[in-house]
């Protein structure tokens, strides 16, 4: 398998990264490399071979619905790039 | 006092020969004085850390004190701490100074006594095998300051075998607290999976990230180990178990520990010196009563594709977080909001970050999930089973953490694939979730070299007591880098 410039650049806007095209040439050579690495995956027959997600075989815990945590909006909103009267400030999504 | 054990060092603190200001401020001179030269810690704070040092010194006084209160130690920047700077080695995360205290860190603070100067360098979100993908540079081996430190715990490894900090914490995804120690001659164990709370531990790959200590020997690695471990309920994968002194079966004799040595882990691909020191190593345990026995790890080959799929996939969905939103990061100049989380995670990420992160958009996108996601997770379990199998005809499995010693600075920075190859040992601990430790064993060309053992699900005692009593018969883990005084 071999990567496209056009599939690098989808996966990239997918990821939400940007990529300029001369850096979608590295990334496409490194990419490719990996991918011939795992590769070697395909040439395994695991058919009936149930996959692992987790390494404990447990099921999700679950806690009462109660109030646990203290009120921590102040300190989290401190290390937030821009917030205005309690929220969170992002480009105009809706005109 | 610098190159004391932890149970010295807690003898003096009781006894009053030293108070923990002392013994801080001696650590925090050495950090001054050497840190320019190593980059291993990328923030410190003395007044915080006097701080500590003084309510320890309080605490001893009041006779209400703990083995390790007021021992300094040193922090991986992936540990939140509240009022801390908490980089995880990225501009991502330059900034960002934690509202609160990861598990870990509360334990050791608040129930332990301990002392944190400072928080240590490390690859950037723990990507890497080298420490060069820090965003606040590579980390020097004190050993050769030429060469790396191993990755990612590469800034705790440097710390602590320079004598930066009698101990630290690391992280392990593949290898992170393993791969470092063995390159820097230290003793550093990976619990099983869930058995250290990762809460407030920065994730990289959730299903396989876990917490441990990083020290000079088995014997302090036990102390550590004892203050971190416990349910918590803030972790969902937190496992709920009866509470065990690690330090209890340091001292049981060898006799008829059945060693397994997997065939795929004693054949190419291993550095010759590498090898010599591990196989010695082998003969001092069987000095020492343990049998030995071949078994066989056949799809452990299959480990670094696999875990270059699934690591990747779950860093992917982890580090969707930093968006430029709630914290970190955010580019300067952006037009609309799908523009300002593509300039600010392009920006805010390095090189080895994104790629990763793109792999893993890649395997879990429409179309190639089956072929690449499920079929790594398949592979998982084949590597799994393959320890269950080992584990009917062994007590702990032995071989090298790494196939090299340290290697030079950029050597291997430029080809991904070289430097994921270097973790081919240590990955399927991480797939199967089992615990696993590097214990130094010798040298080659004057760089350390490390037997890493592994043991069953929760055999962390047997582990510990494995290492100890082989520290007990050697003198490997006592050398300390010259040159550095």
């Amino acid at each position: 398998m071999s990567l496209t410039l056009e599939q690098v650049q989808r996966i990239a806007h997918l990821a939400r990264i940007e990529v300029s095209e001369a850096e979608a040439l590295t990334t496409q050579s490194h990419l490719n490399g990996i991918f011939q690495l795992i590769e070697q995956m395909q040439a395994v027959d695991t058919r009936g071979v149930e996959p692992m997600a987790h390494a404990q075989d447990l099921s999700q815990r679950l806690r009462q619905d109660a109030v646990t945590e203290p009120d921590g909006r102040a300190a989290f909103q401190a290390v937030a790039p821009e917030v205005e009267a309690g929220l969170y400030l992002v480009p105009k999504v809706i005109e | 006092m610098i190159n004391a054990s932890l149970k010295t060092l807690s003898l003096a603190l009781a006894s009053k020969k030293i108070s923990s200001v002392e013994l801080t401020q001696l650590f925090l001179d050495r950090i001054e004085r050497l840190n320019p030269t190593l980059n291993a810690f990328v923030t410190v704070d003395a007044e915080k850390s006097l701080n500590f040092a003084r309510a320890a010194d309080a605490r001893i006084a009041a006779g209400n004190a703990g083995l390790l209160t007021g021992i300094p130690i040193a922090q991986k920047d992936i540990f939140c701490a509240e009022g801390w700077l908490t980089t995880c080695g990225s501009k991502m995360l330059a900034n960002f100074v934690s509202p609160y205290d990861a598990t870990v860190i509360r334990k050791m603070h608040s129930e332990a006594g301990m002392v944190s100067l400072g928080k240590t360098n490390m690859d950037e979100f723990a990507m890497g095998s080298s420490n060069e993908t820090s965003f606040f540079g590579p980390v020097r081996n004190p050993w050769d300051t030429e060469r790396v430190p191993g990755g990612s715990s590469g800034g705790s490894a440097a710390a602590v075998a320079a004598r930066l900090a009698p101990a630290a914490t690391g992280t392990d995804t593949g290898g992170s607290i393993r791969q470092p120690a063995a390159l820097c001659n230290l003793t550093g164990l990976k619990p099983t999976y869930g058995v250290v709370s990762r809460y407030g531990m920065i994730a990289f790959a959730s299903s396989l990230d876990q917490g441990g200590p990083m020290a000079a020997s088995a014997e302090d690695c036990a102390l550590l180990l004892n203050t971190m471990v416990g349910f918590d309920e803030r972790d969902s994968t937190s496992l709920e178990r009866p509470a065990e002194d690690y330090t209890l079966n340091l001292e049981k004799p060898l006799n008829g520990l059945r060693i397994g040595l997997p065939k795929e882990f004693f054949g190419e691909g291993c550095d010759a010196g590498v090898m010599a020191a591990v196989r010695a190593a082998i003969a001092e345990y069987e000095k020492l009563g343990a049998t030995t026995v071949e078994v066989s790890l056949p799809n452990s080959h299959l480990s670094v594709p696999a875990y270059y799929v699934i690591a990747p996939a779950e860093a992917s969905s982890n580090l969707s977080r930093f968006d430029g939103v709630r914290y970190g990061f955010r580019a300067e100049d952006y037009g609309n909001l799908d523009d300002m989380y593509m300039k600010s995670r392009a920006q805010g990420f390095g090189a080895e970050v994104k790629r990763r992160i793109m792999i893993g958009a890649y395997v879990l996108s429409h179309g190639y999930y089956d072929a690449y996601y499920l079929q790594a997770q398949r592979i998982r379990r084949l590597i799994a089973n393959d320890f269950v199998e080992a584990f009917k005809v062994c007590d702990v499995i032995m071989g090298p953490t790494s196939p090299s010693t340290a290697f030079k600075l950029g050597e291997k920075a430029a080809d991904p694939v070289q430097m994921y190859l270097s973790d081919i040992y240590t990955i399927a601990v991480n797939l199967a979730g089992l615990p696993g430790m590097s214990v130094p064993c010798g040298f080659a060309g004057g760089l350390p070299v490390g037997l890493q053992l592994i043991g069953n699900y929760f055999a962390e005692a047997q582990l510990l007591n494995a290492a100890h009593r082989y520290q007990l018969a050697t003198d490997w883990h006592q050398q300390r880098p010259g040159g550095l005084a």
